[in-house]
């Protein structure tokens, strides 16, 4: 039964994914749904934490952070949903944490990230 | 239990039955038996009894493991022998699932019949998850029957009425369930159709 699920599991998970971690910034091409017309929006940011990824791998997401108008905006996506277009890595960051929550009481350039450069 | 996506893309919790093959073994009528069910077994096995293997040559079926009964009005609508799956359900459609609740062990009221237990606070002492008062004095000089105590908890049939089903795949012969079902991990269960059991 144990590997009935995994196998559940394993069937939905995208395999056109880039490589990306905490700290790196991405840009997601949601799928948004007005009435019947479905178009696709993005949502740009710093990658600040990655959670799940045990076991069938299934259920991992990943919080974005973004400052829209001056205001801190946090999304948290589920790293194989079909509402996700495409993920774009746009930069690769250099940090010393997993999760980058002290980024929320900084703000401007205090809330930089350093470049991580090639590898 | 995991999660699948619905075509919206929406996360649905489910729950992934091993849903058959199955066979009628026996069909159960008003004048042999004195009510009307049919009898299906499920999962194959080598260890049976000789009495359980005659029972499933009877029917013509392999030798299998579990046997259970489902009420039916007229089990003229099966055959002996015959072979049930998966394919018999589809999406959206609504089903009962029967199975054995986790044993808990011997627990106290408040967990067993969400009592509120006692105050925490004003100097209480060994009071806290305690039933309270569990009658009256000289009249009636006992505690009434069937008062709710502490004892042993779980470990018994339970149903689950209106569940739907997300996916059924015949390939495979499992069956996605919508939310959860009573019982452990690889327990048995008996699915209906419809909302109620029988």
């Amino acid at each position: 039964m144990a590997n009935i699920i995994d196998e559940l599991n394993r069937e939905r998970l995208k395999t056109d994914l880039p490589q990306f971690g905490v700290g790196d910034t991405v840009r997601i091409h949601v799928k948004v749904t007005e009435g019947t017309r479905e178009r696709i929006q993005a949502f740009e940011g710093v990658c600040m934490r990655r959670r799940g990824g045990r076991g069938g791998a299934n259920q991992t997401n990943f919080t974005v952070r973004k400052i829209s108008h001056g205001i801190g905006l946090e999304r948290t996506f589920l790293l194989h949903s079909p509402q996700i277009d495409r993920i774009e890595v746009l930069r690769r960051g250099k940090v010393r944490r997993a999760q980058l929550y002290y980024l929320r009481g900084l703000v401007g350039k205090a809330a930089r990230i350093r470049d991580r450069g090639f590898r | 239990m995991t999660s699948v996506f619905d075509e919206a893309g929406q996360v649905v919790p489910v729950t992934v039955i091993q849903a058959g093959p199955c066979w009628v073994t026996q069909l159960k009528t008003q004048d042999a038996d004195g009510y009307n069910a049919v009898q299906l077994g499920f999962e194959e096995s080598r260890r049976l009894k000789s009495a359980e293997r005659g029972h499933t040559a009877k029917a013509g079926t392999p030798m299998l493991r579990h046997l259970r009964e489902w009420r039916v009005a007229d089990p003229a609508d099966f055959q002996l022998g015959q072979r049930l799956d998966v394919s018999m359900f589809n999406p959206g459609e609504r089903v009962a699932v029967v199975g054995t609740s986790k044993g808990k062990g011997f627990q106290g009221v408040v967990k067993r019949h969400g009592f509120a237990g006692g105050p925490k606070t004003h100097g209480q002492s060994d009071r806290h998850r305690a039933p309270g008062s569990i009658g009256s004095g000289t009249t009636p000089g006992r505690v009434l029957k069937g008062l709710r105590m502490a004892g042993r908890m779980g470990n018994e049939r339970v149903t689950v009425k209106n569940l739907e089903v997300v996916r059924a795949d015949p390939a495979r012969n499992i069956l996605l369930v919508r939310g959860a079902v009573p019982g452990p991990r690889e327990s048995l269960v008996m699915v209906s159709k419809g909302t109620r059991n029988g």
